[in-house]
């Protein structure tokens, strides 16, 4: 019998949805979850990685500036180097920008307000570990919550995510058309989430911890949270299935 | 010595806060402003008195730290 799959959640100071993540993963998923304080220098044996929201370090200076200097952020990168597969929501998607894991940045909401709704999503692609359970084009509901989710790249870097089909979701209308009413960040392309180019790290706005339970109204992020047990369930290194 | 260091969007990534305050000169008639960038001010109290050396140093803080090159652009003011 093969060991029980786990999953290590980051614990900054002012993460603030690490237990809600650690529900998803051991109710939804099933599988077992590590709490990692920032202080921490290695990881504990784990199969993936979650950068939980939050405002870590108080968003100072820039959010996820002062966090992706913490201890744990270098053996993350390590682990993501080594092919370890890492989600990043939020906070987690802005920290992952900061420590250069995955490319461009965050500026603020373009309306300068801090946005906490439900938007849509449209899934751009299935061929990555986090989204294998959907269609490819299917419109998922999903909360936001933050105030720097407009996503910036230059132009040279945004033509070669979307040659290399990294970008994941955007932001779209309830059946799926990508407009400027969509998007409710000013994100550049309407983009929510995007993958590194060997595709093992998503950074995602939206938080699918938050609606993954039909208590909450909202089952849609059982989707990406049941595709990454898959992927870890099916133990293939991410390389091989991005190559097909 | 002292250092310092002015952190701005850089030109070409819309600056919504310095359009909102533009906007608002321009209501209370300061027509004759083209344009607004806001920004952060970081002052930082060095222990070096080396002003070549603190100036390479400041640099290499911004460069890593203090700004985000990929959207911001930054200057330094050394103060004896």
């Amino acid at each position: 019998m093969t060991a029980p799959l786990r999953v290590g959640i980051l614990v900054f100071p002012g993460s603030n949805c690490d237990r809600d993540c650690q529900y998803a993963v051991t109710q939804v998923m099933g599988t077992k979850a590590d709490f990692i304080w920032h202080k921490e220098s290695t990881l504990p044996q784990v199969d993936a990685v979650i950068i939980p929201g939050g405002f870590s370090y108080g968003d100072y200076l820039r959010t996820g500036a002062i966090a992706r200097f913490s201890p744990v952020m270098a053996a993350v990168t390590r682990f993501a180097e080594a092919g370890g597969v890492v989600l990043g929501i939020c906070n987690g998607f802005q920290i992952l920008l900061e420590a250069g894991l995955l490319p461009g940045a965050m500026l603020r909401n373009r309306s300068l307000s801090f946005v906490c709704k439900d938007i849509h999503v449209r899934i751009e692609s299935t061929d990555t570990p986090f989204t294998r359970r959907c269609k490819p084009g299917q419109v998922l509901t999903l909360p936001i919550a933050h105030g720097e989710g407009n996503y910036y790249a230059d132009q040279a870097t945004l033509t070669r995510l979307k040659a290399q089909n990294q970008v994941i979701a955007r932001y779209c209308t309830e059946d799926g058309k990508v407009t400027l009413e969509a998007n409710p960040n000013g994100s550049l392309d309407n983009i929510a989430g995007i993958v590194n180019d060997a595709g093992n790290i998503l950074g995602l706005m939206p938080h699918p911890e938050r609606c993954a339970d039909a208590l909450l109204g909202n089952e849609d992020g059982r989707l990406l949270l049941l595709s990454l047990l898959d992927s870890l369930s099916s133990r293939i290194p991410v390389s091989v299935q991005r190559a097909r | 010595m002292k250092a310092k260091v002015s952190v701005t969007l850089k030109r070409g990534i819309l600056d919504p806060q310095g359009l909102a305050v533009l906007h608002a000169l321009s209501s209370l008639g300061y027509t004759g402003v083209n344009d607004v960038r806001m920004g952060k001010l970081i002052e930082l109290e060095l222990a070096t008195h080396d002003q070549a050396g603190a100036e390479a140093e400041v640099k290499a803080m911004c460069e890593r730290f203090l700004a985000n090159t990929i959207i911001e652009e930054y200057r330094i003011e050394l103060e004896a």
